[in-house]
């Protein structure tokens, strides 16, 4: 829970050994996963061979071998594969089922949504049987939550045969490579949910919703397109909301519009840092905008 | 690296009032119409300059170090790149004379996310600014009415290039009034775009053709520095690094495909061109070499500006003359010019291979990505600090 970063930076330097409420919500899960290790014990020497990673009653990974850092440097140079462009992404690693050759002939389907930095892909899970008939994308920078979030489609995807077939994850700074990914105007959706808040003014152009970032968002996304962020930091809230606000591309929901959507009951429920926040009675802020096409243009 | 290209023969730009560069320049270049000439570099000053009397009319303060700049066609705007991937615009008063130097302030334009701008360029019928970057990216963004409130449209990304892309041009002729991307790059080559989808119409590898012809095979040094597109013939010159010479590429526009025509060899020197410039009127093409700073070295002049001339007459009817270096008397302006531009008239040969050597370093350091070994990374992160406190 971002919310409670800053607060434990500061108790940290008082009091450096206070545990949060969040740090008890781990516990929590730790305690939970212990009890299922040591039920699924046996099983496990049973099948040595078995991956010990993957929990065996469920074909799920455990997330306990997949906890990483919060934060991740995206200004540091990549060393991970980046497709050259859009048409070099090969959506039959991300899609088998639905693209059996290589490489995707021209006018079929492309990724229509893009989850930026999905975490442990939380809402990805719950958007794939929302719209089945959609492909999309998570984007995350950090390695092991990437494989994580690949195990857990993997897994899905075997214990539920036909489904979950049109979601992926890909590791990549998307800050950085969004244009090799999607072509203009490729997308319908994106998502930013509880992004990393960097609270340092000097830390503010990593912030993922950024003026010129949102440039390259709304190349990627069509006219009509919808952009959704949330987060529990209310500073961040009102940064991603005022960034949207004065950009001529984007304009926001109305009451209305937000109420008949079912992505946005979504935005605070579906993800684990949403779940968490709930728990912990935290609050959330939360920008929705859609991608216009700006009066300037309207008579091109 | 200091690069600069002079291709005018009235020289000496001289210092009317404000600060003058004191660091080296990394970035000139002319206005639409050539009345404007824009320069910038490492001492974060962008100073623009009227030609005709070779007077400052503006200095704007870059809060980085300047990496390109570009004048918009109609010549109310100057944008430079800096460092940091932002690209920045401040609107011109009309050339006035009388007035003092303006010290203007410049807002930011659009940005590349944190990454080195290696060129900036508008396109010819100034619709586009077009920016190129070190991660292998060429953006086309349309340069809005009111650039002052930022250029938030992507026409679209040119992208194909598989290491940095280190410069830009565009073709023009009167068929193809839009005018035609080139870009050229640490991938050692030169690749040929249509802006409006961003497709990528040819490559054209120079590097290996380059190689064959220096007889000099020191490994992959065979980046492309500089393209320069010959006004009134589709030709574009080629700057590659440890090539003595430059490459003539043709350009097919009905079939918008690239060749080698020839490549133009300077002979008896080691003259490796480390920055191309032609001239609008006369058929020439000028190249240098130079550094403006070097560390350990006691060279005082470190530039060599040599022409080569003879386009026009190569393309219809090649056998009358063919693109050939001048000799240094041949030169309009002669030996007193040169003497101006380079600070002497015979330049030390060990001056060359320093110039070529800084700007090789210079583009390794700056733009080629650091790789580091699976093994070397681990060993990175386990001496992080936020780890070390854990454990």
């Amino acid at each position: 829970m971002w919310s409670d970063v800053k607060l434990e930076k500061n108790k940290a330097k008082q009091t450096p050994l206070k545990h949060s409420a969040a740090l008890h919500e781990e516990a929590k899960d730790f305690c939970f996963l212990a009890s299922l290790i040591l039920s699924l014990q046996r099983e496990i020497m049973l099948q040595n061979k078995a991956n010990p990673t993957i929990n065996k009653s469920t074909g799920l990974p455990r997330k306990r071998f997949y906890r990483a850092r919060a934060h991740s440097n995206p200004l540091s140079d990549s060393h991970f594969p980046v497709p050259l462009s859009p048409s070099h992404v090969d959506y039959s690693l991300h899609y088998p089922q639905l693209f059996p050759s290589s490489y995707r002939s021209d006018g079929s389907k492309k990724i229509e949504f893009a989850d930026i930095g999905c975490g442990f892909g939380g809402l990805l899970i719950s958007l794939s049987t929302l719209f089945p008939e959609t492909l999309m994308i998570g984007m995350e920078l950090r390695d092991k939550v990437t494989e994580y979030v690949k195990e857990r489609i993997l897994g899905l995807r075997v214990a539920n045969p036909g489904q979950y077939q049109n979601v992926s994850v890909v590791r990549t700074n998307s800050m950085k490579y969004i244009p090799n990914y999607f072509e203009k105007g490729q997308l319908s959706k994106m998502f930013f949910l509880f992004p990393d808040p960097h609270f340092k003014e000097k830390n503010h152009r990593r912030r993922v919703i950024s003026p010129h970032l949102l440039d390259e968002y709304a190349y990627v996304l069509k006219v009509g397109g919808i952009i959704y962020t949330i987060t529990d930091v209310e500073e961040l809230g009102e940064w991603m909301k005022s960034c949207l606000q004065n950009h001529p591309m984007f304009e926001s929901l109305s009451e209305t519009e937000l109420d008949a959507d079912p992505v946005v009951k979504l935005l605070s429920t579906a993800t684990e840092e949403g779940q968490k926040v709930a728990r912990n009675g935290g609050q959330t802020f939360q920008a929705v905008y859609r991608r216009i096409k700006p009066a300037s243009q309207e008579n091109s | 690296m200091g690069v600069g290209r002079e291709d005018c023969a009235v020289i000496l730009v001289d210092e009317a009032g404000g600060a003058s560069h004191n660091d080296s320049i990394r970035g000139i270049k002319y206005g639409a119409n050539g009345k404007l000439f824009v320069s910038a570099g490492d001492d974060k000053l962008v100073k623009v300059w009227s030609t005709e009397s070779w007077h400052c009319i503006a200095t704007v303060c870059s809060e980085k170090r300047v990496s390109a700049v570009a004048i918009s066609n109609d010549g109310l705007h100057v944008c430079f790149a800096d460092k940091f991937g932002v690209v920045w615009v401040v609107d011109l008063p009309g050339v006035d004379e009388t007035q003092a130097p303006l010290n203007k302030k410049a807002v930011p334009l659009l940005a590349h996310y944190c990454s080195i701008i290696t060129s900036l360029e508008f396109s010819p019928d100034g619709h586009f600014i077009v920016s190129a970057d070190r991660d292998f990216k060429i953006r086309v963004t349309v340069f809005p009415k009111k650039p002052l409130d930022g250029a938030h449209e992507v026409q679209s990304f040119c992208l194909g290039h598989t290491e940095f892309v280190s410069c830009l041009d565009f073709i023009c002729t009167p068929d193809s009034p839009q005018g035609i991307l080139v870009s050229g790059g640490g991938d050692s080559t030169v690749r040929m775009w249509d802006i409006i989808s961003g497709s990528l119409l040819d490559t054209c590898a120079v590097g290996a053709k380059a190689q064959f012809e220096s007889d000099t095979t020191e490994g992959n040094c065979s980046t492309v520095t500089d393209i320069c597109t010959i006004p009134a013939c589709t030709l574009i010159a080629v700057a590659i690094q440890s090539l003595r010479g430059i490459m003539l590429l043709s350009c097919d526009l009905s079939s918008r495909t690239l060749s080698v025509m020839k490549v133009v060899s300077i002979i008896g020197e080691n003259f490796v061109p480390t920055s191309l410039g032609s001239s609008i009127s006369g058929g020439l093409l000028w190249m240098v070499t130079g550094a403006s700073k070097l560390r350990g070295s006691d060279i005082s002049s470190l530039s060599r500006v040599k022409v080569i001339s003879g386009f026009e007459k190569s393309s219809p009817d090649a056998s009358e003359q063919e693109p050939a270096v001048l000799v240094d008397s041949e030169i309009p302006g002669g030996a007193k010019l040169l003497e101006k531009l380079q600070g002497s008239i015979s330049v030390d040969e060990k001056v060359f291979l320093a110039a070529a050597d800084a700007v090789k370093t210079a583009m390794c350091n700056l733009l080629i990505k650091k790789q580091y070994s699976d093994e070397k990374r681990e060993f990175r992160k386990r001496t992080r600090n936020d780890r070390k406190s854990k454990h």
